[in-house]
Order: C-alpha cells, then sequence, then structure tokens
C-alpha cells in the first residue's frame, strides 16, 4: 500500500496552478485535501504520474454568503463550511449534510469542491448541489466555465471536469425563503458513507429530495404535486420516489432494504424539513 | 507494609511513553534497513506455471527476488506443524513462499527485496505470475459437499474428525420429555490488531549471529523456528519483541513464512532486512477466525435441567492448519459454560477451504461454543415459557461442587477441571446491574413511544492460564533498583504495570524502583507466550515466586550484615529493618546495599559499594568468598507450572434497541459481571474488557469477511470491513465478582479475552428479544434483520 512513483508539483498561484495543469494534461491530477485521492493511490488503484498539490494557493478558502447564494472555494474544507455561521444561517442544508461526511479529522481536510469533482455516488455534496441547482465552477489556462450540477456529475466517480481544468468553487443556490432543509441518513458505522441518505427542500408549495445509495449517483425527485396540501400526499411521493430509484445489492444491504430505507428516509427527511421550515411551529 | 500495590487501580506505566507518541513498534526501527514487499496469490487455488521477472530487473533499487526455487535445505521445507493432535489426520502446513500451487488468496509467491518499501512495491507490480485456476473451495458448505479438493491427497477437504463424550448423549435426548433441534452459525472474523506483523533482521557475520525483532506473542518460539529454518545453532540467535500494536492471537502463529524469510535474506544478503505488514496483506495472509456451523439437538426435562446435549460442527480451517486443531477443540469443551450439560457427546469436523488460514483469535472458539449454548438456553426458555435467567439458574454448577470435573479432555491434554467461580452469586450480580426484574416496564415505556427494546444475556467459563509453563528474573542493581524479567511478551496489555505491583508487594521495593522487560530472548530464554489469557496467572504467579526467593536472599544477607535473625527482619520500602523497629538506623540497610554485600567483588565505583563497607563482615581467610550453593548478585530466577488451567468466567447482559422502520440496532446498555479471581489491577482488567467487548461487539453487528465464490474477500480493506468505531462500542458498565484460584499462588484468573467471549450471545439474545425473531446466525446487520422481518411476515 505504497503509491507507484509520481512527480510532485507545488504551485504557489493560480495561474501557475493553471499552467501546470494545462502542460501536464491527461497525466497532471489536483491534489487537495487527499482524503479520497491519497487511499486511491496507496492501493495502486489510482497512479497519476504527476500530483500538482493545489493547498498553497492563495485565496481558495473561502466561503461567500450573499442573498442569492453560498459560494465555496476550492480549498474551502468540509469543517470550514460547516461552522460558518453566516453560510449555516443562509443554507442550513450545507451543515446538515456535511455532519455526515465522514468524521471530525477527516472535514478537517477533506474539500467540499474535493468531494463534488471526485463524485462518489454515495457522497453527500453531489446529492445537495444537484438538490439546490447548484454549480461548479472550471477553470482551465484559457478559458473559465460554469457546469450545472444536472450536467457536471456524469457517472460514478465521473464528472464534467477535463483534463487541465480545476474547479475553483461551487455555488448552492439559496432556496426560497420559508423553505425548510433536512437531510438523514443510515450508515452502517457512524461517519461511514450513507447505506442511503436523502437530501429534502420544502417550501410554501413545492418539494424535491435527493436521494444516495439507491442509483449509479445522486437521484433527484421532484415532488411538486405531493406537497400542496398539508399533511403532505404520503402515497404520491411513495409512487414517485419507487419510479425514480433503482437500488442494487452490495456487501453491506440487500437492493430491497436499500429501497425500503429509500421510502423510510424520504418520509423522515420530508417531515423534518417541513418542521423547519421557517414560520412553522419549531 | 506502607503502600500495598497489589489490587489497586495503578496508572499504566507504560502509557505516557505510548501516548505521546514515543512507543517502539516494529516500523520505528531498522531506518537503515532494506526492505521487502511479496508477490501474493491473485487467485484462490491455482497451480504456478512460470514466475517472470523480466520487466522487474531493471528497477532502480532492486536487490533481491526469491521465489521457493532459492529456499534451500528447511527453509524449502513446509513451515512445521505446531500443535499436532491424533485426530489430525491431514495436517497440511504451508511453504515459507509458495510450491508449484496456491491454496489461497494472498499466499506468499514471490519475495522482493529493495532499498525501500515503494520500490519493492514497483518491483513487485513488474514481476508476472503465471497461474493455471483450479476450483476455489470456500465455505463450509462447499467444503462438506467436497465437489472439489483443497488438496489432493485431503480426501473430503477433512483435516479432522474429533469426538469427545461423557456418555450415550442421543440417547439422553431421545428419552429426555423435551426436546430441540437448532442450527446455528458464526461467520469469519479476524484479530485485527491495529499493527500489522513486522519483522526486523540483522545479521552479524563476524559473530555469525542473528538480531531479529519482529512483533510476535512469542519471541523465544519464533528464536527456536528460525534456529531450525535457518540451521543455526539456537545460541545464535536472539529475538526481541518492540511495542505490539495488539496481537488478539494473530501473532502467537510462529513462524509466520516472513518470520524466516526476512532473517534468511538478511543472512543471505548480508545486510538488514525489513518488513512491514500493509493492512491489505494483513487481511488476505494473516489469518481469521470464529466461521463454523453447528447442529445441535438437546434434551431436558420439565424445569428446563438438561439431560443430554449433542453437538456436530463444522470448523472451517482455512487453507492450512499450522496452529492445529485448538479453536474448535475449545469451542467443543468450553461450550459449555457455567452448566451441567447432562450427558455431552460433540463432534466436529475440521475442513480446508481456499481461504486465510484459521487461528486462534481473542475468545479462540469460546465465542461459537458461548454463543451455542446460550442460544440453545433461550430456545428452552422460550420452549417452556421460563425466563431466561431462571433456565440458566437451574442448569449451573454450584460452588459447593467446584472443583468441577466436566469429563472432557481441554485444550491443554488435561481434565477439563473448573478450579472455583459461583455462578449463581454471578448472575444475582448481573440481574442488580441491569435491572433484570424491572425491564418489563421499561418495555412498555418503551413501546409507548413507538420503541422496540430488547434485553439478553449470556454466560461463559474461560479456561486461562494454560501452562506448560512461564518464569521470571528478578535482579537487585547496587543502586536498588530491580530490574524484573519474564519471557512472554506484551501487545500492549499492561504487563509492565501489572507484574511491577506483584514484585513491589513480595520484594517489598517502591513500584518505582521496579523497571519490567518481556519477551526479550536476550533477557529470558525459556518462555511460552502471551495468549489464552495467561500472563497474570502464569508469569504474575513466577515473578512472586522469584521475588520471594530473592526476598529470602536479601533477608539472610541482611540478617549477617545487621546481626540479627532471619525471622526478625522485613522488607519495607526497599529498606531491609528489623520488625517493628520503626527504622533506628542501624538497624535498617538498604536493598541496594544488600546486592552489593552480595558480591565479594566490590571496587568502590559508587555510594552504594562506599556505604557497604560498614557493614563488611571481617572476612574469613580460609572460606571461599562464594561458598559452595551460593553466586555472587542479589538475584534470581523462578519458574510457576501449574498442574491445570484456571478457569474465569463472566456473565454479559445487553439492552438494545431495534427501529421498527430502518432495522438499525443499538445497544442502549451493556452490564457485564466478571470473575477472574483476585484483581491485580482492577482499572487494567476492566481496559481488558473494554476491549473485548469492543471486538464482541464488532463480531456480533458489523464484521464479517466477505468471499465472493471464487475466494476473493473482496472487504479487504476498512472502508468495507467494519471494525466498530468508538462510537459504536457502548458505556461498558461493570462488576466483579471475585473468586479466588485455589490453583497459584496469587489466586488470580486470566482476564485479557474474557470480554469478547459472549458479545454474540448477549446480543443475538437480546435482539431476539426485541423483535421476537429468533436469531440462529451471528453477525446480523440491519439489513439482515429487516430481512428476517420481511420472512416472518411472510413476504418474498
Ligand atoms: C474514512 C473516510 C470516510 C469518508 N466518508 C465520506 C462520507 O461519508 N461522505 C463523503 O461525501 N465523503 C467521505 N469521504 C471522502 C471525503 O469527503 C473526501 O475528503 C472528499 O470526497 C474529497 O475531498 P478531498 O479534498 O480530500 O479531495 P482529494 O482526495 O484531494 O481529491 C479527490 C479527487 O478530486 C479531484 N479534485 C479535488 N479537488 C479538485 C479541484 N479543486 N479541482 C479539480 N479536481 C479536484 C482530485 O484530483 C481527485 O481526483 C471519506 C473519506 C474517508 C477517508
Amino acid at each position: 500500500m505504497k503509491p507507484a512513483p509520481f512527480t510532485y508539483h507545488r504551485p504557489r498561484g493560480l495561474d501557475e496552478a493553471l499552467e501546470v495543469l494545462a502542460a501536464l494534461g491527461e497525466a497532471g491530477k489536483v491534489l487537495a485535501g487527499g482524503q479520497s485521492l491519497v487511499p486511491l493511490m496507496s492501493m495502486r488503484l489510482s497512479a497519476p504520474a504527476h500530483l500538482v498539490d493545489v493547498n498553497h494557493v492563495p485565496g481558495l478558502a473561502t466561503v461567500h454568503v450573499d442573498e442569492h447564494v453560498v459560494r465555496i472555494g476550492a480549498l474551502a474544507r468540509h469543517s470550514q463550511v460547516e461552522h460558518d455561521a453566516a453560510a449555516y444561517d443562509a443554507l442550513p442544508l450545507l451543515r446538515q449534510a456535511l455532519r455526515h461526511v465522514a468524521h471530525p479529522t477527516i472535514r478537517n481536510r477533506g474539500t467540499t469542491v474535493g468531494s463534488l469533482v471526485h463524485g462518489d455516488p454515495a457522497a453527500e455534496l453531489p446529492a445537495v448541489l444537484l438538490l439546490l441547482d447548484g454549480s461548479v465552477t472550471l477553470r482551465s489556462a484559457e478559458r473559465a466555465r460554469e457546469v450545472e450540477a444536472a450536467s457536471f456529475f456524469i457517472g460514478p466517480m465521473e464528472t464534467a471536469l477535463r483534463p487541465g481544468e480545476l474547479a475553483v468553487a461551487a455555488t448552492f443556490r439559496r432556496p426560497a425563503t420559508g423553505s425548510g432543509t433536512a437531510f438523514v441518513e443510515v450508515t452502517r458505522r457512524h461517519g461511514d458513507y450513507a447505506v442511503c441518505g436523502v437530501g429534502a427542500v420544502v417550501g410554501a408549495s413545492s418539494a424535491r429530495v435527493a436521494l444516495l445509495g439507491v442509483g449509479p449517483g445522486p437521484v433527484l425527485v421532484d415532488l411538486p404535486d405531493a406537497v400542496r396540501d398539508e399533511p403532505l400526499d404520503d402515497e404520491r411521493v411513495h409512487a414517485l420516489v419507487e419510479e425514480a430509484i433503482d437500488p442494487e445489492a452490495d456487501i453491506h444491504a440487500s437492493a430491497d432494504y436499500r429501497r425500503h430505507l429509500a421510502h423510510v428516509l424520504v418520509r423522515r427527511a420530508l417531515a423534518e424539513a417541513h418542521h423547519r421550515a421557517p414560520g412553522r411551529a419549531a | 507494609m506502607t503502600t500495598k500495590m497489589f489490587g489497586e487501580r495503578v496508572p499504566r506505566v507504560e502509557d505516557a511513553r505510548l501516548v505521546t507518541g514515543n512507543g517502539r513498534f516494529l516500523d520505528d526501527l531498522g531506518h537503515d534497513a532494506l526492505e521487502a514487499g511479496f508477490v501474493r496469490s491473485p487467485q484462490a487455488h491455482a497451480r504456478i506455471v512460470d514466475i517472470d521477472v523480466t520487466d522487474a530487473l531493471d528497477v532502480d533499487g532492486l536487490v533481491a527476488i526469491y521465489t521457493h526455487e532459492d529456499l534451500e535445505g528447511r527453509m524449502g521445507e513446509r513451515l512445521p506443524l505446531l500443535i499436532p493432535h491424533p485426530t489430525l489426520t491431514h495436517g497440511r502446513t504451508p511453504y515459507a513462499l509458495a510450491k508449484e500451487e496456491v491454496n489461497h488468496v494472498g499466499e506468499a509467491v514471490v519475495m522482493v527485496v529493495a532499498t525501500s518499501r515503494y520500490v519493492a512495491e514497483d518491483i513487485c507490480d513488474r514481476v508476472r505470475v503465471s497461474y493455471e485456476a483450479l476450483p476455489a473451495v470456500v465455505g463450509v458448505e462447499a467444503a462438506r459437499a467436497a465437489a472439489h479438493l483443497v488438496h489432493d491427497d485431503v480426501p473430503g477437504n477433512v483435516a479432522a474428525v474429533m469426538v469427545q463424550r461423557t456418555g450415550d448423549a442421543d440417547a439422553a435426548v431421545d428419552a429426555a420429555p423435551h426436546r430441540l433441534e437448532l442450527d446455528l452459525a458464526i461467520e469469519r472474523s479476524a484479530s485485527t490488531p491495529l499493527e500489522g506483523k513486522g519483522v526486523l533482521a540483522r545479521w552479524d557475520a563476524d559473530d555469525r549471529s542473528l538480531l531479529v525483532h519482529t512483533s510476535t506473542q512469542t519471541s523465544t518460539s519464533v528464536r527456536q523456528a528460525i534456529a531450525a529454518k535457518l540451521d543455526l545453532p539456537v545460541d545464535r540467535v536472539e529475538v526481541v519483541t518492540p511495542d505490539v500494536g495488539g496481537g488478539f492471537g494473530v501473532k502467537i502463529v510462529h513462524p509466520w513464512p516472513e518470520e524466516v524469510l526476512v532473517p534468511w535474506a538478511a543472512r543471505r544478503l548480508g545486510r538488514p532486512v525489513k518488513w512491514t505488514e500493509d493492512r491489505r496483506e494483513h487481511f488476505v495472509s494473516s489469518a481469521h477466525e470464529r466461521g463454523q456451523l453447528h447442529e445441535v439437538r438437546v434434551g431436558y426435562d420439565d424445569d428446563g435441567r438438561l439431560l443430554g446435549l449433542s453437538v456436530r460442527f463444522w470448523h472451517d480451517n482455512g487453507a492450512y492448519v499450522p496452529y492445529g486443531l485448538i479453536v474448535p477443540i475449545i469451542t467443543s469443551t468450553q461450550l459449555l459454560g457455567p452448566y451441567k450439560p447432562g450427558v455431552y457427546r460433540v463432534e466436529f469436523t475440521s475442513l480446508y477451504t481456499n481461504t486465510v488460514i484459521v487461528t486462534p483469535y481473542r475468545g479462540a472458539g469460546r465465542p461459537q461454543g458461548c454463543f451455542v449454548m446460550e442460544r440453545v438456553m433461550d430456545a428452552i426458555a422460550a420452549d417452556l415459557g421460563l425466563d431466561r435467567t431462571v433456565v440458566r439458574e437451574r442448569n449451573f454448577i454450584r460452588p459447593d461442587e467446584m472443583p468441577y470435573d466436566q469429563g472432557l479432555v481441554f485444550q491443554d491434554g488435561r481434565q477439563l477441571v473448573y478450579d472455583s467461580g459461583d455462578f449463581p452469586a454471578s448472575l444475582a450480580k448481573l440481574k442488580a446491574l441491569v435491572g433484570w426484574d424491572d425491564f418489563e416496564a421499561l418495555r412498555e415505556q418503551a413501546r409507548g413511544e413507538g420503541r422496540r427494546v430488547g434485553i439478553g444475556l449470556a454466560c461463559y467459563v474461560e479456561g486461562t492460564g494454560v501452562g506448560p509453563y512461564e518464569g521470571g528474573h528478578i535482579r537487585v542493581e547496587t543502586d536498588g533498583t530491580v530490574v524484573v524479567s519474564t519471557g512472554l511478551t506484551s501487545q500492549g496489555q499492561g504487563h509492565q504495570t501489572m507484574l511491577a505491583q506483584i514484585v513491589a508487594d513480595e520484594l517489598g521495593v517502591p513500584f518505582e524502583r521496579i523497571q519490567v522487560t518481556t519477551g526479550d530472548t536476550r533477557r529470558f530464554k525459556y518462555a511460552v507466550g502471551t495468549f489464552a489469557s495467561r500472563t497474570a496467572v502464569m508469569s504474575g504467579s513466577a515473578v512472586a515466586l522469584t521475588a520471594r526467593t530473592v526476598r529470602q536472599k536479601a533477608l539472610s544477607i541482611a540478617a549477617q550484615a545487621l546481626e540479627a535473625d532471619v525471622e526478625d527482619l522485613e522488607v519495607v520500602d526497599g529498606l531491609v529493618q528489623v520488625k517493628g523497629s520503626g527504622g533506628g538506623s542501624t538497624a535498617r540497610i538498604e536493598l541496594g546495599t544488600v546486592a552489593v554485600l552480595s558480591n565479594p567483588l566490590r571496587y568502590a565505583f559508587d555510594e552504594a559499594a562506599a556505604r557497604a563497607t560498614q557493614f563488611a563482615a571481617p572476612a574469613d581467610p580460609d572460606t571461599p568468598p562464594v561458598g559452595p550453593g551460593e553466586s555472587p548478585g542479589l538475584e534470581g530466577t523462578d519458574y510457576y507450572s501449574p498442574a491445570r488451567s484456571t478457569f474465569a468466567n463472566g456473565m454479559h447482559a445487553v439492552v438494545v434497541e431495534t427501529d421498527p422502520d430502518t432495522a438499525e440496532i443499538t445497544i442502549l446498555r451493556y452490564c457485564v459481571v466478571h470473575d477472574c479471581g483476585t484483581l491485580v489491577n482492577p482499572m487494567i482488567v476492566e481496559g481488558q474488557i473494554h476491549g473485548g467487548v469492543a471486538q464482541g461487539v464488532g463480531g456480533a453487528l458489523y464484521e464479517r469477511m466477505e468471499y465472493a465464490p471464487d475466494g476473493q474477500l473482496v472487504n479487504a480493506s476498512f472502508m468495507d470491513f467494519l471494525m466498530p468505531y468508538a462510537t459504536e462500542v457502548p458505556t461498558i458498565e461493570i462488576d466483579h465478582l471475585v473468586t479466588p484460584s485455589p490453583l497459584n499462588p496469587l489466586g488470580v484468573k486470566g482476564a485479557g479475552e474474557a470480554g469478547v467471549i459472549p458479545g454474540s450471545a448477549a446480543i443475538a439474545s437480546a435482539i431476539e428479544d426485541a423483535e421476537g425473531i429468533t436469531i440462529t446466525s451471528m453477525p446480523i446487520s440491519p439489513s439482515q434483520l429487516f430481512e428476517l422481518r420481511r420472512a416472518r411476515e411472510g413476504r418474498p
């Protein structure tokens, strides 16, 4: 469990990083928090010839909050985002989801943007980005582009990031005022990737959920007519979710158990989000 | 004695060093050494057709590549079968490097030595081994079916069949008014120490000697094994155990292939060589345990008393059996726990599979046995509508029946005779601790809140402190330092503290003046090892006896110097003084000074020697300075060798909550009543229990070895092998019962393995209670509980 040989690069500025990445093309790999990449390299499941360590590029460890969005820079660690008071006020779902990401020590190093780019189908943040119609900002030496969540996640561990590109930020859109959010999941042990997880946003006349662990990636389900009346129309929700998911068995859970969990957790997430919506009895 | 140390919660002297990162583990040593890596079989069963190293030869930093063909003499022969048994008719062991055939994924085929582990792995990646695949035998069912064989010359894949009986159990079952049959299964797990194995060897060409550091539970036996394999006089080999980051059984096996290959390469290359096992290697090339299927027939009377118990089980021993049949022998005997089984018969079949070998893992066959017996107790209670504690109580061996002979032969080849224990008293303590009699109220309350809770319990008896012997050496230095050595090893249990507590009291010296060394063959040559919960019993007794010898010697030297009778003297806080004198200055002498006096050669190097001159008796010119039967120095060696094992026991009660929707299983309370005889250090004992319970929880709810049908271990990493985190281990509530063992001078019984034994049994009992679903197989995951619920509801 020692990585194969690689060349290590440590750019000191964004332009330098982009130049190095441009020069390396396919052969270059960005190193952020290393919490996913380094284990893969140690197991020799990944053997990049060049590692571009962006940890020394200034100006990327940012959490920006405005009226419409929360924008997270490439070097903001999970824990920085989790504990950012303004981000929590603006978008509680981020903290609600981040608490389920691994353990505090891993969140101290792992980056939120890195988690999006890594594109693990069981990861929480991609589901949140989808749920909030977010986007990722990609920069290369030539240009910058903004990719919507829906087109960013292509498949398991596969995203729209191209060789030579650095994801400099991710933008999460704040839901309409009056919305409530929640993130619930079932893991085998505390901090593990979820067997199944559900994030939910419930607004005055809309609701949507994103599910983990029941498809090749996060599964987004819009529940427009299910929320028009109170209480939620459980049967309608069940049918919409059932149609969207396609769970598989693995060593931790049968497909039927995952399907069962999906419905249980959707119910729980919607109830909690509903409950948390401002203006409702706390 | 001013301060008594025995029985006190003395903080561990090891901890400051270990928790500040100043431990010295194997990989902390040998930065000048070459490093080894291994090409391991990716196939579960195959013939080796060809090994091609061409691509590897031009890697910078390559030092050597070895295959079986390079192993000369005894190195090329199979590794030893350590513990043969007459019923082990088909014992097979591996070669240090595979010869012609591989029998499990992970078996070492090629050894690479390079300038670093990184380079060694680069080279391993470039060695091409071609295999001709053979059908793999995976799991007990496949081994029993024997459609394919693991070893061509082992019919039916059967390594051994062993029967023990106290009479015609099946007839007793048939004649009983009530009968039950149960099929019970336990899956594989593993010791999984945080530090894997590791070996560092230095060959001194001038001295023609080897110095080996290895992360083992038995340095003395590794020494013998290396000497034999390398054809060296034993005197030319020393084996030292550095700090060891956990063993839990897997490091008692010896020699591991790497333990002979690394010294062999070091001698061949004339350079130090080191190997540090990584996590993946540990999963696929060390050892696992626990996988067994059991068929039980039991007969009992109207009160739930056992009349006959007949057990057959199938033990998956993996690809080879270097450690013999210890695990199934323990299951077959220790299954009985604190109970009288009526007429008992047990038969086991030990089967080869194309998987990692099976050797004892903390508890060593007992968790399976306990699971079987305790499931039987719960089944009887359910059948007769009795409280589960009542059925147990009725079947207990009573305290006035001790010593109790179960009529079987134990793992050490001796009769299975319980030395002590008061099971009814233990159960009473456990019921009080967990609030057994009040649980129905809690259950009702929880039900009212839409929650589902259950309570379970399990009892066990554990043979501990097995022989044949352990020894101790104690020397008092002239500055008063007391140097204690015992040959068995430490893996973090706190032996330094525990043994020093014993010596402090026995010798009468301050605890702080005592230094304890374990597992260093340069210090102590004769030892067995650290396993079977035996250190306190064996080495504890040995150092106690040694301390008494040294104390006697000190008293007789001091008696001469003080012109007093030995009987009138005592040793207090490192001073020999006249009893009750309270320390008038002429009437006392420091132990360090006694050490000076014990040696007729007395250069005044230090103050102690100078001080001693005031006591020096005028020498008699006609007698030799060291008389017959005397020896210079204040030191002694003694051994402790018991006729039989001690038997510790305990009982655990667990309260679980099962989520009605998600089937998640949460442990709400975990209560332990523990009887390991007298306690040398209750804090250390409780630490051992905590660790054991953590592993018990792991084995019950999280851990399993997930083998694909082709013999690939698909969860060979800590991402997918779910060892419980601290967050999964409940708060553990402990109460002790002390029934001293009559067998040893301290009254102690072992405590090292206890915590793990009843985990699966107690947790299964609690889940069954919460769910009303019979649990016959452990571990259990939420997904499995969900499937059991569906099966009960009759849904597909
Ligand atoms: C034990 C453990 C448990 C975990 N549990 C969870 C969990 O429950 N949920 C979860 O979501 N995650 C979990 N993780 C993963 C963790 O969240 C990672 O930190 C995260 O997925 C990746 O972030 P990173 O900064 O560490 O990325 P790295 O490991 O540095 O990189 C990961 C990948 O993303 C690429 N990359 C990273 N940043 C950029 C960038 N700015 N531009 C372009 N490419 C980039 C890298 O090249 C690499 O391919 C766990 C990790 C561990 C070790």
